[in-house]
């Protein structure tokens, strides 16, 4: 692949990417790794989505990316040669007979795929984590998973990419496609027009919009998720602490940064209109952080954040080309992205350059699983925004 | 996947819908602040007919005072501010007009301070109307209101030097509420830092009550506030230190026994000989009286850099509605200038407007002219230039590099060089990014400086260290101060034990329909067990489902 001269005096690109998150920038980095001319265009600030804004949770046994995330993980802040904070292992506590049957799927899963899980008397579990209290119905200690800073991983995706030659033009919005057959050649952007050899669209809730501009029906619906966090705690051992209907972990500086409980779906045009806004599900978070670690129930909330992301209609990830544009590869993470994206990234790196992955099955990424998918099945789904009145 | 004969409306068992919160209590005008405009707002609104609430943050906890929050208190409470009663006395006796509010039958809450302000929006529908976030010493709970007016005042620009860690270093309008309002300052000599007209008008108070004012510093070569407020200061023996800087607070674990002044030059260097060297017990900071807009900006109401208002404020109208309908803003925190400083009539005629426009917004507001808000004064000094020549001179011509953020321990090099934090150790190559180089085609964006060095993210909010930031951010880009972003306020503004925002009482089916994650069965099914291509949620729907 070579490099274009697009109009307008713009640098195009072998590859462009639009979306500056973490799958984005991941898939930016593998490429030019390989000394591939690629750019990564995003609309606003990098990482200003959800990549940016989730629980740093690096665990997801049941994808297909599953066995590479936990092979890269610990060798990321090498390959990138800037900090992700990332830490292994995890521990989720169950306050009940019910959640220790729910949790019981990680050991299942991480079993299957070669990793060992511990199960965790209450004891144990107390002994682990200083801030669980007498509440405590029993756990697990996985062998296997973790946590990472967000942002940090999402700058060093962007740094590292750049050191290796990778461009990435922020606050530059994609606003249609210049086709020649059945291909895309160039991007028109709010910057001018980028020519390119390969499209990938990863733009977070905005895939959909995008891929139809070409044609391509990517089903998502978008909602808004909460998380909040407190002042620093004194250092646990493993702060990769999950349970209760809680998903989160505790940062190296000390803080408990939590999310978890119910979502709320919006339109899609509403996302790029202002940033997410937390509101009273904070109190809930609270309440459940309280019962899942109680000594640490005297913690101060110092913030709390909210974000948008987007999901298919069976939560599962799309890494997929199509077949109508030959060049063109379409990825989204269906709202469980920021952990995969080691894995993600190099995924998407190999259906560009040689059109299949080369290391996971990712037959159930496909997006022709959605071909038959009725119209109006969001509303089938409940996934519909609330009605909100007078603004 | 399957297919099904009719369409059909179904519904997500996991999201927010049908879950909002109970909520007991409503008032059609909720008032946050009880200063000056607050209180002028209230009695505006008292004849309205409509519920009115007034709610005030004084007497704040004694813990929250140590953290600093909500102003820079620098550890000089004196111990009658741990008994409640008797600052609740003091504040009524601070403030008459409060009993006045009570006897007008407005619901009058002293020490509840308000933590957020929650509209139904597109992007957030699932509560109905407008929400308050309110909390006392024990718990939190949430108030429904129709209309709101913000009169949250102003705190003060915190500026680092060798020291001013100590006990003893303090904000202006933090030592001035200790002292007139809570009468518990336990100061005895205080150097001001600044000399503006908050800053001279503070040393008049405190020299009122009983502290005795060792200098007055001053950056520029002239003071930045009215001769007539230094004229009394000096008569009581004050010195005045023009072209000087702290740099360095020495002291003794009790906090600051003295101050040493540099004499700096015009490009804020640091000149040798004439150091001078000043007893105190507390340095108070008067650099720059912010408006307190955390409420308004992190509700979601624009706000922009205007330096005739102080900074970052709320864009009003006449009436002094922000750009979020049913919120006002009134007093210090929709803008601070000299003469709005030194008469509070300015404040209380912004909180009658703002009354006289809620009511009618509810229906109930008089007919007729209304009253017109004071214009701040014509620009006589430039705001932005002044805080860069403090933070030039005071804080990055330090020798000492002293914490900008005490919080995270963060440094104004470790800003400039987006620096990864200390406990990460990190030995590598250095950063390959500095403050402009992340992102060239946006402005510069103080998250990111929070995002990457975490200054700003501790738990007194950023209080003390986001005018500096802010002001580094310009110095290290050579931008202008009015073009660096506000760096996002995010609820609660006021750091809230998870026991008391769990107090909160929430939905039967909120508790009933929780789930880690979005709850969507198939999301989680292994990949070796999928069996059909699948396509949609139900496809499993029989399975239990434990976000990861």
């Amino acid at each position: 692949m070579s490099a274009r001269e697009g109009q307008g005096g713009n640098k195009g690109a072998a590859v462009i990417i639009i979306g500056g998150g973490v799958t984005g920038l991941s898939a930016g980095w593998w490429l030019a790794r390989e000394a591939v001319d690629v750019l990564v265009i995003e609309a606003g600030a990098a990482g200003w989505g959800a990549s940016g804004r989730n629980g740093g949770g690096c665990s997801h046994h049941h994808s297909p990316l599953f066995k590479e995330e936990q092979r890269l993980w610990p060798l990321m802040d090498e390959l990138l040669g800037y900090p992700t904070e990332f830490r292994p292992n995890r521990i989720r506590i169950a306050l009940n007979q019910r959640q220790f049957e729910l949790y019981r799927r990680a050991l299942d899963n991480g079993a299957h795929e070669g990793f060992r899980s511990d199960v965790l008397d209450p004891a144990q579990v107390r002994e682990l984590v200083p801030l669980a209290g007498d509440n405590v119905f029993g756990g697990y200690l996985h062998h296997f998973g973790g946590h990472a800073n967000p942002h940090r991983t999402l700058q060093a995706y962007a740094w590292a990419m750049r050191d290796r030659g990778g461009r990435l033009l922020q606050h530059t919005r994609a606003l249609s496609f210049d086709t020649r057959a059945n291909r895309v050649v160039g991007v028109r952007t709010s910057r001018g027009v980028f020519a390119c050899d390969h499209l990938v669209i990863a733009a977070g809730p905005a895939t959909g919009a995008l891929a139809s501009l070409l044609g391509v029906a990517v089903p998502l619906m978008s909602a808004r998720a909460e998380m909040i966090v407190t002042e620093p705690l004194p250092l646990m051992s493993l702060g990769g602490i999950d349970g209760n209907g809680l998903y989160g972990r505790q940062t190296l500086r000390g803080n408990l940064a939590y999310g978890g409980g119910p979502h709320e779906w919006i339109d899609v045009s509403d996302v790029e209109r202002g940033r997410p806004q937390s509101t009273p599900l904070m109190t809930s978070l609270s309440r459940r952080l309280c019962e899942l670690l109680p000594k640490a129930a005297h913690a101060r909330v110092i913030r709390s954040w909210a974000g948008f992301i987007e999901n298919t209609p069976d939560g599962r990830p799309v890494i997929d080309r199509t077949p109508s544009v030959e060049n063109l590869t379409i990825a989204t993470l269906s709202s469980v992205g920021f952990g995969l994206s080691p894995a993600s990234g190099r995924a998407i790196r190999d259906l560009v350059v040689s059109g299949a992955c080369g290391f996971a099955d990712l037959s159930s990424l496909q997006l022709s699983r959605f071909a038959g998918l009725e119209p109006d099945w969001a509303a089938r789904q409940g996934w519909l925004p609330s009605v909100v009145g007078g603004e | 996947m399957k297919s099904r004969a009719n369409t059909s409306v179904g519904r997500d068992r996991a999201s927010v819908a049908g879950k909002q919160p109970p909520i007991d209590e409503s008032t059609d005008l909720l008032i946050i602040g009880a200063g000056p405009a607050g209180l002028s707002a209230a009695l505006t609104a008292s004849s309205g007919g409509v519920s009115v609430t007034l709610v005030d943050e004084n007497p704040v906890p004694l813990q929250t005072m140590g953290e600093d929050v909500p102003l820079h208190f620098g550890g000089r409470m004196a111990p009658t501010a741990a008994n409640r009663n008797a600052v609740l006395e003091s504040i009524l006796k601070a403030r008459p007009q409060l009993a006045e509010a009570i006897d007008a039958g407005i619901d009058v809450r002293l020490g509840t301070a308000a933590w957020g302000l929650f509209p139904q929006r597109r992007t957030a529908g699932w509560i109905d109307g407008h929400v308050a976030g309110l909390a006392d010493e024990e718990r939190a709970y949430l108030l429904r209101f129709r209309q709101v007016i913000v009169a949250t005042g102003c705190r003060d620009m915190g500026i680092a030097f060798d020291g001013w860690q100590r006990p003893g270093v303090m904000g202006a309008s933090a030592a001035y509420r200790l002292a007139t309002v809570y009468e518990a300052l336990d100061a005895k000599s205080v150097v001001l830092v600044g000399s503006g007209p908050e800053a001279l008008q503070i040393g008049n108070a405190l020299m009122a009550a009983g502290v005795r004012i060792a200098a007055v510093i001053e950056q520029a070569e002239a003071i930045a506030g009215p001769a007539e407020l230094l004229a009394p200061l000096l008569g009581s023996g004050a010195r005045l230190f023009t072209r000087y800087v702290i740099e360095q607070a020495l002291g003794d674990p009790q906090g600051v026994t003295a101050v040493r002044l540099v004499p700096v030059g015009s490009d804020g260097s640091h000149l040798s000989g004439r150091v001078e060297q000043i007893e105190c017990d507390t340095v108070v900071l008067g650099v720059a009286a912010v408006p307190a807009i955390e409420l308004i900006e992190s509700a979601g109401c624009a706000v922009s850099f205007q330096a005739a208002r102080g900074g970052h404020v709320p864009t009003v109208d006449g009436s002094q509605r922000a750009s979020l309908p049913f919120l006002y803003a009134a007093g210090d925190c929709a803008g601070t200038w000299q003469s709005k400083t030194l008469s509070a009539d300015v404040a209380g005629r912004e909180g009658r407007i703002a009354a006289i426009a809620a009511l009618r917004a509810l229906g109930v507001g008089p007919d007729g002219p209304q009253e017109r808000p004071s214009s701040p004064d014509p620009t006589v000094r430039d705001l932005a230039r002044q805080r860069l020549e403090w933070v030039r001179a005071m804080t990055l011509q330090s020798a000492a590099t002293p914490f900008v953020c005490q919080c995270e321990e963060v440094t104004a090099a470790d800003v400039l060089e987006l620096s990864p934090p200390r406990y990460l150790h990190w030995q590598r190559a250095a950063q390959s990014g500095r403050l402009g180089a992340v992102d060239p085609e946006g402005p510069p964006n103080p998250d990111v400086v929070k995002r990457l060095t975490r200054a700003g993210m501790g738990p007194c909010q950023g209080r003390r260290c986001r005018e500096q930031i802010a002001a580094l951010m310009a110095l290290g880009t050579g931008g202008a101060l009015a073009d660096i972003p506000v760096a996002t306020y995010r609820p609660p503004v006021r750091p809230l034990r998870l026991s008391q925002l769990a107090a909160v009482t929430e939905a039967g089916a909120m508790s009933d329909g929780w789930e880690s994650w979005f709850g969507i069965p198939s999301q989680w099914i292994p990949f070796w067990r999928l069996t059909a291509p699948g396509g949609g949620a139900e496809c499993c729907a029989d399975e239990p489902v434990a976000g990861e």
